[in-house]
């Protein structure tokens, strides 16, 4: 737990105990207002900007410079995240490569056999590393950090691969609800969000409209995806 | 997808998933750990009553290499041999709860009375029926063709493969040889047409099956012409099936001599093809009657890498029916899953 390198969030509760870690208080009724079914945005383009470009720096600082140094973004969104983190860390660290791979969790998920079939993605790792997670620090990277359960996936599938030496987790969006004991070492926003909400990212490179992170209320199928 | 009986009626668009995710198979086989934990705790029974090496290996490779269980079940030495029906066999593997089946059998359709009898609830994948289909062979055949002349893997099977997503418009296929008793054969012209390749069969009238006027491809009966004439990108051999010849007069062709003399593949025929041609075979292979030792081991055939995209397709395969929840009626789009987890 390291609260020093999360974005103060906007909460009426900064002084939530520290055993709720991501500052998300289920007790509180922020962002679910039930009067409201119509979507909110929460973060717009300079924001999103702001917070990648701050998580870019703490990353840096954490890991004391950038050698080693690896982005494995979670598709889909994960990707392009990945993707504008390694421009940022090119600009603070001349040194970094510049370059980012991908994980696909989807052989590794818990609930395939609950969920219809999904198609398999791509897995590619960046070639100036040799094509190894041995030894590396690897950030994982992904838009919204919920149940877990998808960063659970990505720790098997990363097992699979080799042996970093650190791995560590970045999420655009932590909206609380955890099922497993997880936590992101860098965050966007904390978002407190019930679970009958949706939280939906949305990145001008993969969904053609302007970057943004929208709240609505899910009315398909509580949002306990 | 439930089941994989057969390519004809199967969709362009499941057969590009199906590619697709060979692909994504094909490339995590070449990692130190090839064991993936997706389809631990399912069982997978090869049901083979016919004689089979390769198909039934490498079912059995991809099974294990997706962490399911396999229990292997030849007729030989099982109580076939004392006279068990395909019906009492498919009720004994539902009750000891099978989760896919692998079915190879000399009668054409029995892969389909499997799977629509009501006899199991498991999926059924065919791999091989009579003389009716074996998808599996023809989905890796397409998947070696895409990978190297669309994807533009080089003869040594190196480089990237770019196909993602793509199907084989265009693309000019010969399948030479014993079309008559090949479910190879079949199973290749109907997916190779739904890809958008054209086909062009070439054997001696004998071995023409009758019909072959309703298949989607056309017939020619002289291999040097067609060769010279329509260029084929790639030229599929097929097995001369003894086997299956002793019936009746068992003379399709004078004399083996004369057959590999007219349809056999040499070094001289494929001088005749375009540069980037490949030479395929599904094994295996006779050598010396429907292919030359020198065509055979040639740097253009890319007949052992058939055999190691034959594991991926099948993992593909695999996965593709038995990771999903058919019974869960919940219409979401993937992407909507992904960004709420």
């Amino acid at each position: 737990m390291n609260p020093g390198s999360r974005m103060p969030a906007p909460d009426p509760t900064p002084g939530a105990p520290p055993s709720t870690d991501l500052g998300i208080d289920p007790g509180t009724d922020l962002g679910t207002d039930p009067g409201t079914a119509a979507a909110r945005t929460v973060l717009g383009e300079a924001d999103i900007a702001r917070a990648l470009t701050r998580i870019a720096h703490e990353i840096v600082e954490r890991n004391k410079g950038a050698a080693d140094l690896l982005l494995l973004g979670i598709p889909t969104r994960g990707v392009q995240l990945a993707r504008r983190l390694a421009e940022r860390l090119t600009q603070i660290e001349p040194a970094f490569s510049g370059e980012y791979g991908t994980l696909d969790v989807t052989m590794y998920r818990d609930d395939l056999r609950r969920q219809p079939t999904r198609a398999v993605g791509q897995t590619v790792l960046p070639g100036s590393l040799g094509g190894t997670i041995d030894d590396k620090v690897v950030v994982l990277v992904d838009d919204v950090l919920y149940s877990g359960r998808t960063i659970r996936a990505a720790l098997d599938a990363l097992n699979d691969l080799g042996r970093p030496r650190v791995v560590q987790l970045a999420a655009l969006v932590d909206r609380g609800h955890r099922e497993l004991p997880i936590r992101a070492d860098y965050v966007g926003k904390n978002l407190p969000t019930s679970r009958t909400e949706r939280v939906r990212v949305r990145l001008s490179d993969v969904d053609g409209v302007a970057d943004s992170v929208v709240i609505s209320e899910d009315l398909t199928d509580g949002g306990a995806a | 997808m439930k089941h994989l009986l057969t390519t004809q009626g199967l969709s362009k668009d499941d057969a590009i998933l199906l590619l697709d995710t060979s692909a994504q198979m094909a490339a995590t086989q070449s990692r130190e750990n090839k064991k993936l934990p997706t389809l631990r705790g399912r069982t997978v029974v090869n049901l083979f009553y016919e004689d089979s090496t390769r198909t039934r290996i490498s079912f059995e490779t991809a099974a294990k290499r997706l962490s399911a269980d396999v229990i292997n079940f030849s007729a030989k030495g099982s109580s076939v041999s004392k006279g068990e029906s395909l019906k009492d066999t498919a009720l004994t593997l539902h009750a000891m709860g099978a989760d896919a089946v692998v079915v190879r059998h000399s009668a054409s359709g029995a892969a389909h009375q499997l799977a629509h009898a009501g006899w199991l609830d498991a999926g059924v994948l065919n791999a091989g029926d009579g003389m009716h289909q074996h998808p599996t062979q023809a989905l890796l055949d397409a998947f070696t063709i895409r990978r190297h002349l669309v994807g533009g893997v080089g003869h040594d099977g190196r480089g990237a493969d770019t196909s993602a997503g793509a199907d084989l418009a265009g693309l000019r296929i010969a399948i030479v040889g014993d079309v008559l008793h090949s479910r190879v054969a079949r199973s290749n012209v109907y997916l190779l047409h739904t890809l958008g390749a054209e086909v062009t069969l070439v054997a001696p009238p004998t071995l023409v099956p009758v019909g072959v006027e309703t298949w989607p491809c056309r017939v020619s009966y002289h291999l040097d012409e067609t060769l010279e004439q329509w260029q084929p990108d790639a030229v599929m051999m097929l097995r001369v099936q003894r086997e299956r010849m002793s019936g009746g007069s068992g003379s399709f062709f004078p004399s083996p001599m004369e057959y590999s003399r007219k349809f056999g593949f040499d070094a001289r025929r494929l001088a005749v093809l375009p540069d980037h041609a490949i030479v395929m075979h599904p094994g295996p292979m006779n050598r010396g009657l429907e292919i030359s030792a020198a065509a055979a081991d040639h740097p253009r055939s890319v007949i052992v890498e058939q055999v190691a995209n034959g594991v991926a397709v099948r993992m593909a395969a695999l996965y593709l029916l038995l990771s999903g929840d058919d019974s869960a009626a919940t219409p979401s789009t993937s992407t909507d899953e992904r960004t709420a987890l």
